[in-house]
């Protein structure tokens, strides 16, 4: 019999209306990297929150090293040995990788003054054990994402946690990175860590974990042995029904050129140079994509095209006229749609109705202005109507309902609704499938390339890899608000792709345009 | 979801519709204020009496009837009625206008000047005038939001300063009429005044005046521009996201502008109404006047619609014209200040109810969404 860290059994939580888990039960052993794959909302958080101690359970028990135990509260499982590492990193920016690391557990010296220096050289130390190469005096702000996440692994293991919880720690990284980590895994793993990776990507399972628990809608589908299940299985046991990996992507013609970046610079809210000299072309009936890690320059680039920030130099063509100093109505009218990274903070009012959403950006137009700008709400909620049908928007009351109280991806369907309705000549896409589910991630995509076969001209940024390769026709990536490389997705690895997106160019430029 | 609605939906859909908190509101301030009434010995009933006195006209103690004191409740009802609307359309567009008051001032002002200076022609003269009051306090909230869209200027910092910019330049500009001393000028002319000899025979003498009309146009212009219009779809958008406002196209800084400029006209006319309605001379202000700030409270109590800030206002309109009538019950007066500002408290309540609602909500919400439930 193998010995378990962690065994929950039976755990079964409801929420008002929601069984959350469903009669759990997750054995992991003893210094095994475990998986919990399952979509967005299968229950994985919640699971790891209760083990966790932020949430008891209805009914189920917890035994960790084989003795049950209740956990009331995350002080508690500290205790036990189990820490976590968010999604979003809870960090303090202007204190020092030190400071964060001891923040509510500080050693005390024997004034009573906090011992900063026994601290940091236990941090150095933690860090060199497990191979992290965490400077203990930079200032959180200053180091890069990848480093922050090591300050949190830190962390917990300051506290001596001996069970790492991972939720989705790969969101956040490029692919250099991502390696990293699995290599920080392996230290881990060798170091006698037990480890639950929790996430929806197939690979890193493949690459990391020895064991899958798979969950579906609150209930275990079953665990699998990660080197005897291939990733379509795994696939499926999470979604319930075959996926395609490859999404049909029609042959590519293109036409003439419709968006001409020329040597763009733009400065960021803090007036830094976000990007630079960047020159890109855009031609009808082509996807490109924009790679790269967040915060190198991408919202400042489509900001600039978009007309929401202004350039510093530079010029922004579209359909050959100049549009660099248009207002962002003016853009809109010329035929810019632009599906926004943030769909709740700018690409909706919340606290409309659906239907107003839905005209945005047509509100002062005929149908729904009439003359004297006395609006049509009539017409208002026709487009509504035609556009839920289309568009399979989901919402509780139809045209009037409240956005705010629509999923995610639900929103996200609005939002796309109405900017392809706009039928623009170029679709500027950001992030489009963030936090969404599989469901409504393929919806999306293929609503883009039905785009791309009308003659569209469309730019996607992504901080999803995948993504860019499905989708992109070419792809450029972008570092320090600087183009790195541009390579025709067809002859483009990820690899190459990630090695650019960390600044590196590529070896023999091929890039033709 | 169903059951969702079950535990959290009681409070939850009562929060949910503005005006039932309003009402329920009105109605606990009102208990409140009969407790604390019988807590000093008195006699509920005396309040009560004197706000149907100040409602209907009827005396119940006495069995008389006089409609004077409609007008009068109508009367003090106007202005604040229109300062609710100056204040309820700024916030609208997401702004908080604490110039009402200096809107009102300036529009008061210029109505007085108008008054006494402009060609005493019937009709024309008071129209004049009003519009002149309703120009001048747009002229004075588009400053701020001009200020606010152009230089990022405080709204709040820039109407407060304002307010007394327009306090002392009204007692200053005031003082140099010929024959005005420190507390009044001379006598309008009778083409100046907003009073109508129908409304005086109807309410047997009160000062109620055209003002009345001014008033119920203000709501309805209110109602059509913010409901029915581009200008309220864009001002809405505004107040609600300005980042999507900004992002549909819709220029944000000439939003802010243009409600700010209504919004002070909206002062501006209560202004007016209050100089050319209820008194027959310009007064050379040594204090505030108030009905500005009440605004606030009013445009709170209303919800910011038209229809709710019109009730508001005639609540504290009730509420200010039946003091006189509660000290004779023998009532102490500021029972009517002690239920106004409970209403005004309960109302913010709801502000941190609601917060603390919606934080459930999201809370519930995320839980639902990882629960895997769309």
């Amino acid at each position: 019999m193998d010995s378990y860290a962690i065994e929950m059994a039976g755990i079964t939580k409801v929420f008002p209306g929601v069984v959350a888990n469903d009669d759990v039960t997750l054995r992991v052993r003893d210094n095994e990297i475990h998986a919990i794959l399952g979509e967005n909302g299968a229950g994985k958080s919640t699971l790891m929150s209760i083990l966790f101690g932020l949430y008891e359970p209805d009914s189920g028990t917890i035994s960790i090293r084989g003795k049950e135990v209740r956990i009331a509260d995350p002080n508690h499982a500290t205790a036990l040995g189990i820490g976590m590492v968010h999604q979003h990193f809870k960090l303090v920016h202007n204190y020092t990788v030190t400071e964060n690391i001891i923040l509510g557990n500080e050693p005390r010296n024997r004034w009573g003054d906090i011992d900063i220096g026994s601290a940091r050289k236990r941090v150095g130390e933690l860090s060199s054990l497990y191979g992290l190469d965490v400077d203990p005096d930079a200032l959180v702000e200053t180091i890069t994402v990848g480093m922050q996440q090591r300050v949190e692994i830190l962390k917990i293991l300051y506290r001596k946690a001996d069970i790492l919880i991972f939720d989705e720690p790969t969101a956040v990284l490029r692919p250099q990175e991502i390696d990293e980590l699995m290599l920080i895994f392996e230290r881990l793993k060798a170091e006698g860590k037990t480890i639950i990776l929790i996430t929806h990507k197939l690979r890193e399972i493949k690459q990391a974990a020895s064991r899958c628990t798979v969950l579906r809608r609150g209930k275990v589908i079953g665990t699998v042995d990660v080197a005897s299940a291939s990733e379509s299985e795994m696939a499926a046991m999470m979604v319930g029904r075959e996926v395609q990996f490859s999404l049909e992507k029609p042959k590519a013609s293109f036409g003439e050129t419709v968006l001409k970046i020329e040597d763009l610079s733009v400065r960021n809210s803090r007036g830094l140079e976000a990007v630079r000299n960047f020159s890109l072309e855009v031609r009808r009936g082509e996807i490109v994509g924009i790679a790269g890690v967040d915060g190198n320059g991408q919202a400042e680039l489509i900001e600039a095209i978009t007309g929401l920030r202004h350039a510093e130099k530079g010029r922004v063509y579209l359909k050959g006229d100049d549009i660099t100093r248009s207002s962002i109505h003016a853009r809109i009218e010329r035929g810019i749609g632009y599906v926004p990274e943030d769909r709740q903070k700018e690409g909706l009012v919340l606290d409309f109705r659906l239907d107003e959403n839905l005209v945005l950006k047509t509100y002062d137009k005929a149908p729904y202005c009439g003359a004297l700008g006395v609006l049509d709400k009539n017409a208002m909620e026709r487009n509504a109507k035609s556009l839920i049908k289309d568009f399979d928007i989901r919402a509780g009351e139809g045209a009037a309902t409240k956005v705010r109280s629509m999923s995610g991806g639900n929103q996200q369907k609005a939002i796309i609704a109405r900017e392809i309705e706009l039928s623009p000549d170029l679709l500027v896409i950001a992030q489009p499938t963030r936090g969404l589910d599989v469901g409504a991630i393929e919806n999306i995509h293929t609503r883009i390339l039905a785009e791309r076969s009308k003659g569209r001209a469309v730019l996607l940024v992504s901080f999803e890899l995948d993504e860019i390769l499905n989708l992109c026709d070419r792809i450029a990536a972008i570092s320090k608000g600087e183009i790195v490389g541009i390579v025709d997705a067809e002859s483009a690895n990820e690899r190459e792709i990630g090695a650019m997106m960390a600044g590196v160019a590529r070896q023999q430029p091929e890039a033709r345009r | 979801m169903k059951r969702e609605k079950g535990r959290n939906g009681g409070i939850g859909r009562f929060l949910a519709n503005p005006g039932v908190i309003s009402v329920s509101v009105v109605i606990l301030g009102f208990l409140c204020g009969t407790f604390l009434i019988v807590a000093v010995g008195k006699k509920p009933s005396g309040m009560y009496t004197a706000l149907l006195q100040t409602l209907t006209g009827f005396d119940i103690t006495r069995g008389t009837w006089n409609p004077r004191y409609i007008g009068e409740w109508l009367t003090a009802s106007m202005p604040l009625i229109l300062s609710g609307l100056s204040m309820g359309f700024a916030a609208r567009a997401g702004l908080f206008n604490i110039g009402a008051e200096g809107q009102y001032i300036v529009g008061l002002t210029v109505a007085q000047f108008m008054a006494l200076f402009f060609p005493p022609i019937p009709v024309l003269h008071w129209v004049a005038a009003v519009a002149a009051a309703g120009l001048a306090g747009a002229l004075w909230g588009g400053i701020v939001g001009w200020l606010k869209a152009k230089f990022a200027v405080s709204e709040v910092v820039a109407t407060i300063m304002l307010n007394y910019v327009a306090f002392f330049g009204s007692r200053w500009a005031s003082m140099q009429i010929p024959g005005a001393n420190t507390y009044r000028t001379p006598n309008f002319p009778a083409t100046a005044r907003l009073t109508s000899p129908l409304f005086e025979k109807l309410t047997n003498g009160s000062r109620l005046s055209l003002g009345l009309w001014v008033a119920l146009l203000a709501c309805l212009i209110y109602w059509f521009v913010i409901e029915k219009t581009k200008l309220g779809f864009e001002l809405r958008a505004t107040g609600l996201n300005k980042n999507a406002a900004r992002y549909a196209g819709i220029k944000v800084t000439r939003s802010i502008t243009v409600s700010m400029l209504l919004a002070g006209m909206f002062a501006g006319l209560a202004g007016a109404v209050v100089a050319l309605g209820s008194f027959g001379y310009g007064r050379v202000l040594g204090g505030y006047d108030n009905y500005g700030f009440n605004g606030i409270a009013v445009a709170l109590i209303g919800n910011n619609t038209a229809g709710g800030t019109l009730l508001a206002g005639l609540l504290f309109g009730m509420l200010a014209s039946a003091q006189p009538l509660m000290q004779s019950r023998p009532i102490p007066k500021e029972i009517t200040l002690i239920i106004s500002g409970l209403v005004v408290i309960f109302i913010s309540m709801r502000a941190g109810v609601k917060l603390i609602l919606d934080w459930q909500a999201k809370k519930s919400a995320r839980l639902r969404k990882e629960a895997g439930n769309e």
